[in-house]
């Protein structure tokens, strides 16, 4: 999004600006990818490692997977930028409904 | 003079319908296929009415009254409310925000023909075979256990169809979220437009949930699955579930496009902005998110245990409140208004005191262990209609009489039209009412005959005869209909006088492109601001320009047939050897027109300035 204008010809663009964000944006980027291969081996860890339990180690890479989810969507796919307050409401909410099918499934079908 | 505009013969009107991508024209198509299957299952109504009207009647046989009665649901829900509802949508809330069309005109004429072609496979059963004979709903214990094909046609139909759905829902939030005129923020949108949003957002989430159940069902009944199968270690309960994570949306789905209609009359023939505006956005938002967290209240009685059934049966209690919100603000809008009673004013009054009673049965059926009493019986029959003809059919009634002059130019007759609405709400309440006290009587429903002496005999017959004033008031309405064409006299932008939103702003019908210059709206209401500032017309926020408009195509028509075919040899695959060709080819018909329109590129036309300028119908913004 911010890299849109880059080229427009605009004498109104400041370039200058653009060049900083895009830098920040990168170094953002970056780190982000750095934590998600981090986050993955910390997972691989945790499930090869013989001294934690099951009751570890599950919810434990769930959360991970959770964090990867967040990483991806706002650094990745830029859902941090504005202009997507729509897509993430559809988001939640699809979340929310898929969370309350698969909890009810959970206790009252499978119990 | 435009070259659009010229006069056309029969062929070429019937290729500009099968090809249109032009949203007023989809409304048309979806307003006819949706009043041919209104009439189809209003002639079902009209066999089961016959067939319980006297006591051990041999009217139907026991099987072809339960094809009739399922037919009966899943036409009126799937092929009737469905569609009709989208005939609204189409036609008016790309109006109601100034726009010049849906963001996807080419999806919404796919979306057209995926439903018009699952709702014609669906009805198809009747003449290979057997219909669907397992209910509406369709539970699986049941329907794996039925013989022939009924059920298959049943399946793949509705596949088809709600593929359909899908598509129109989605295309209807990009056009909501992304296609406002300037000014028109959310908080000005039209109660129609805000209960249009909310419904596609519903469509979004909970088709999905009934496409997998679907597909689980395809599979267990053509292709050796065992989802539903306890013997095989399935579950039966999944397809309850998921049947009904889709069923209890589907019923705000339909209701809440009533809402949104009859908020658009009670403003416009009481003369008054819409009472509590905001609270009524609010109320409509907060239905569609209670909608998914009720659905297991269809399910008290098969076992979910005293604290899941507590935990939905307070739930669907919680959701008598917006409702009643919106009750309120209705009544609060008339107070004081200086009212109008025009046959849509006249539904709309008639809605308030009828969907107030079915609600208050289904706060009855609500109460998990007051359901046990009432479970299968013609209770539950009596509410659902109660909430179904009194809100959604008396919502569509009143917005055909409402919308007609908008879509086809002319006005339906008054004086046909409250004799239509006299005998079908006469007609409504005879057949319904005593329906309550049937069930509490003990009539379970869905039998195709009951026996002299249990009782029953006095209510079936009143019950009967309300229905044949029903049908009486839709030959009237027929008659309106064809008498009104005939006549053709031609009526202006703002025929009702009051008009209040963008919509009566511009000609009826509105020029295909709809707003020669994006209208700027200054508030909620906006034409009635305009009116109110001495005004005859909205204020332009743009300069005239040339117009992007999408071409024409028949590849929607196409890509929909092929599934069709498909469907065919999906079901005939077991029986016959040419079953799975025809599938392969039926698909091949799909994705290869699928292909044609991605490599394609069409990049539609413009409509220059210059014609523009000329064209004095196409009304300024």
């Amino acid at each position: 999004m911010t890299n849109e204008q880059l080229n427009s010809g605009n004498p109104k663009v400041d370039i200058e600006y653009r060049r900083k964000k895009s830098a920040e944006e990168m170094r953002y980027q970056i780190i982000s990818f750095a934590m998600m291969i981090f986050l993955t081996l910390v997972a691989f860890v945790a499930v090869g490692y013989d001294g934690f339990s099951g009751w570890f180690t599950i919810p434990f890479i769930l959360v991970l997977a959770g964090v990867q989810v967040v990483f991806q969507l706002y650094y990745f796919m830029h859902m941090s930028h504005k202009g997507h307050e729509a897509p993430a409401l559809f988001l939640y909410s699809g979340v929310f409904v898929a969370f309350i099918t698969l909890l009810a499934f959970m206790t009252i079908i499978w119990w | 003079m435009s070259t659009y505009a010229q006069k056309k013969g029969f062929g070429a009107t019937i290729w500009d319908y099968l090809t249109t991508v032009d949203h007023k024209k989809i409304a048309i198509l979806y307003l006819i296929a949706g009043g041919f299957f209104f009439i189809v299952g209003g002639l079902e109504a009209m066999f089961i009415r016959i067939q319980l009207a006297i006591p051990a009647n041999d009217f139907l046989s026991a099987g072809l009254y339960n094809e009739i009665l399922t037919m009966h649901g899943t036409t009126m829900i799937f092929l009737a409310a469905m569609p009709l509802i989208f005939a609204f949508m189409n036609a008016v809330m790309p109006l109601q925000i100034g726009a010049r069309d849906v963001a996807f005109p080419f999806l919404n004429s796919l979306g057209f023909w995926l439903f018009f072609f699952g709702g014609v496979f669906l009805n198809l059963s009747w003449f290979l075979g057997g219909a669907p004979d397992a209910g509406w709903t369709s539970y699986a214990s049941l329907s794996l256990a039925s013989e022939g094909h009924g059920i298959d046609f049943y399946v793949l139909g509705l596949q088809i169809s709600g593929a359909g759905t899908l598509i129109g829902g989605i295309n209807f939030l990009v056009t909501i979220i992304n296609m406002r005129a300037p000014g028109m923020t959310y908080m000005r949108m039209p109660l129609f437009t805000w209960s249009t949003f909310v419904t596609s957002a519903l469509i979004l989430f909970a088709f999905p949930p009934l496409t997998v159940a679907l597909f689980m069902m395809l599979f267990d009944r053509l292709f050796g699955g065992n989802f539903f199968d306890p013997l095989m270690g399935g579950n039966t309960i999944i397809w309850e579930h998921l049947f009904w994570i889709f069923g209890h949306p589907e019923v705000y789905i339909l209701v809440l496009p009533a809402f949104g209609i009859f908020s658009e009359i009670f403003a416009i023939f009481s003369r008054k902005r819409l009472f509590g505006y905001s609270s009524m956005v609010f109320a409509t938002v907060l239905i569609g998110f209670l909608g998914f967290m009720v659905w297991a209240h269809h399910m008290f009685t098969t076992g979910l245990g005293p604290i899941a059934n507590a935990i939905f049966s307070v739930a669907t209690m919680a959701i008598a409140v917006p409702t009643g919100i919106k009750i309120f603000n209705w009544l609060f809008t008339m107070w004081g208004g200086s009212i109008t009673f025009t046959t849509p004013m006249l539904y709309a009054i008639a809605f308030i005191p009828t969907f107030t009673m079915g609600g208050v049965t289904g706060i009855m059926l609500a109460s998990a262990a007051q359901d046990y009493q009432y479970h299968d019986s013609y209770f539950v029959v009596a509410h659902f209609h109660y909430v179904i003809v009194g809100g959604v059919v008396f919502a569509l009634l009143a917005g055909l009489h409402l919308y007609w002059p908008k879509m086809f130019g002319t006005m339906l007759s008054e004086k046909l039209g409250k004799i239509t609405f006299w005998l079908f709400v006469i007609g409504f309440h005879l057949t319904f009412f005593i329906q309550h006290f049937l069930g509490l009587m003990g009539m379970p429903r869905r039998i195709f005959t009951f026996n002299k002496g249990q009782g029953f005999d006095a209510a079936n017959m009143v019950s009967t005869v309300g229905a044949f004033f029903m049908a009486v008031a839709t030959v009237v309405l027929l008659i309106n209909v064809i008498v009104t064409i005939v006549k053709n006299e031609r009526i202006g932008n703002d025929p009702w006088g009051d008009g209040r939103t963008l919509e009566w702003a511009i000609p009826s019908p509105p020029p295909f492109y709809n707003f020669k210059q994006l209208p700027l709206v200054r508030g909620l209401d906006a034409y009635w601001i305009e009116k109110m500032d001495g005004k005859t017309e909205m204020t332009p926020a743009e300069p005239i320009g040339d117009i992007h408009m999408p071409n024409n195509s028949f590849i929607p028509f196409v890509i929909s047939l092929g599934l069709f075919i498909a469907a065919f040899g999906a079901m005939y695959h077991g029986n016959h050897a040419w079953g799975i060709p025809v599938l392969i080819i039926g698909m091949l018909i799909t994705f290869g027109s699928m292909f044609v329109r991605s490599v394609k590129d069409d990049h539609g036309y413009h409509i220059h300035k210059e014609e523009l300028m000329d064209d004095d119908k196409g009304g300024k913004a």
